[in-house]
């Protein structure tokens, strides 16, 4: 795909299709975490850290398994490169920051479930990206992914002080603020495009 | 516990109906425990790709459970979340061939959403709370019901955005010709407004019965 520039490719993964409000994935932290902006942050950058070295990753282990012939091993190879970032990004956070770690909890080793992170690699595998287009589309995944942590982290807080009926509370209430944040996000559909 | 007990006495042991039906209803994977979510919400836009996944996803559990739960006295506690996954992503390459070769057109519009049942919570929540400290039997009945429990709901949302996106269920078209169709539901707010209206149906029905 040579006649996707670079910002087009870093535009699309942030904004055209988000990968939280437009292919859904990493919904679980979105839902977990974006009760407090701090947390939202840190934990999108967490992400956003993790993103960018499994796509690497990623991008080097489909070329070894295309010249041995066995696509069959790709989803078990990217689980486990991902797995061991997250591994290596805990053992960082909890040496740097422990009150960081405490606040994301059980989160931290979550992200190694975070669809996000490897529906990045597995995207970018598809498009059949080289290796500079792959890392600007996990930065922008990444970016994308903070944005809409961020943007409903503000929204919640905001809601905190609102008078809502009592079954509306929690999990329905944050669905309800995402759908309309995903139909803001449409808007940007024709963004980018001559 | 029977960690000293052998393998067959094990199975033998007489499993509840209990683990069968808690994962239907009262801890109904998406509307209670609310795990899962990416798929509920991506692929369920037609009632078809939702049944699809909801088959995969409770066939990837079933075989996950079946198998973490008869390895659960040799897997050594520091890797056993490291070894769930590799069994899970196993039997997910093993489904995503299947898929393919049973339906290109399915294998087309699920995408890389058949992969990505890998970091699906719900089965690797599955493996680690439940199949790694429990007899084979038991693990089986709490995967099946926990897979239709994920099946329903995926279900529930599929059916209610296809009517009202497409005016049909599994292509069949229930509505008039003049009918105007819903397009944001077929879009992916309608996922998040779907399942928001679902999860306030549950919550008010739980209010209700809490109250009388």
């Amino acid at each position: 795909m040579k006649d996707e520039t670079l910002w087009y490719i870093f535009l699309n993964a942030s904004l055209i299709n988000n990968f939280v409000l437009a292919y859904f994935l990493g919904i679980c932290p979105f839902l977990g975490v974006s009760g407090k902006m701090e947390t939202a942050t840190k934990m999108g950058g967490a992400v956003t850290f993790v993103m960018i070295i499994s796509s690497m990753c990623a991008f080097g282990i489909h070329a070894l398994l295309v010249a041995i012939n066995a696509p069959f091993l790709q989803l078990i190879s990217y689980i486990v490169v991902i797995a061991s970032t997250v591994q290596l990004v805990e053992m960082f956070i909890k040496k740097m920051s422990p009150a960081l770690f405490r606040a994301l909890g059980i989160f931290l080793p979550l992200i190694t479930t975070n669809c996000a992170i490897l529906g990045v690699a597995l995207f970018q595998t598809n498009k059949g990206y080289g290796f500079l287009e792959s890392f600007v589309y996990a930065l922008g995944a990444g970016a994308g992914f903070t944005l809409a942590l961020v943007l409903i982290a503000g929204l919640r807080e905001q809601l905190e002080f609102a008078e809502v009926p009592k079954v509306v509370k929690g999990t329905a209430l944050t669905l309800l603020i995402a759908g309309i944040l995903s139909l803001t996000f449409m808007g940007f559909a024709g963004l980018g495009t001559q | 516990m029977s960690e000293k007990k052998g393998f067959w006495a094990s199975l033998a042991e007489q499993p509840s109906t209990d683990e069968f039906i808690k994962g239907l209803w009262k801890d109904n994977p998406v509307f209670v425990q609310v795990l899962g979510m990416c798929p509920v919400l991506a692929v369920t836009n037609t009632a078809e790709n939702a049944l699809a996944m909801g088959l995969a996803t409770a066939f990837v559990l079933l075989m996950s459970n079946v198998l973490v739960s008869s390895l659960r006295n040799f897997i050594p506690k520091q890797v056993r979340i490291a070894s769930y996954i590799l069994i899970i992503a196993t039997f997910v390459t093993m489904t995503d061939y299947a898929i393919a070769a049973i339906s290109v057109e399915l294998h087309k519009s699920l995408g890389a959403f058949i992969s990505l049942i890998v970091v699906n919570c719900l089965i690797l929540s599955r493996a680690e709370a439940f199949a790694s400290k429990n007899t084979i039997g038991k693990s089986i009945l709490d995967a099946l019901g926990m897979g239709i429990g994920f099946t329903f709901a995926l279900l529930c949302l599929g059916a209610v955005r296809e009517l009202l996106g497409n005016g049909s269920i599994f292509n069949v078209a229930l509505f008039p010709d003049t009918f105007q169709e819903w397009i944001v539901m077929i879009l992916p707010a309608g996922g998040f407004f779907t399942l928001a209206i679902w999860l306030l149906l549950f919550n008010y029905m739980k209010e209700r019965r809490s109250a009388a």
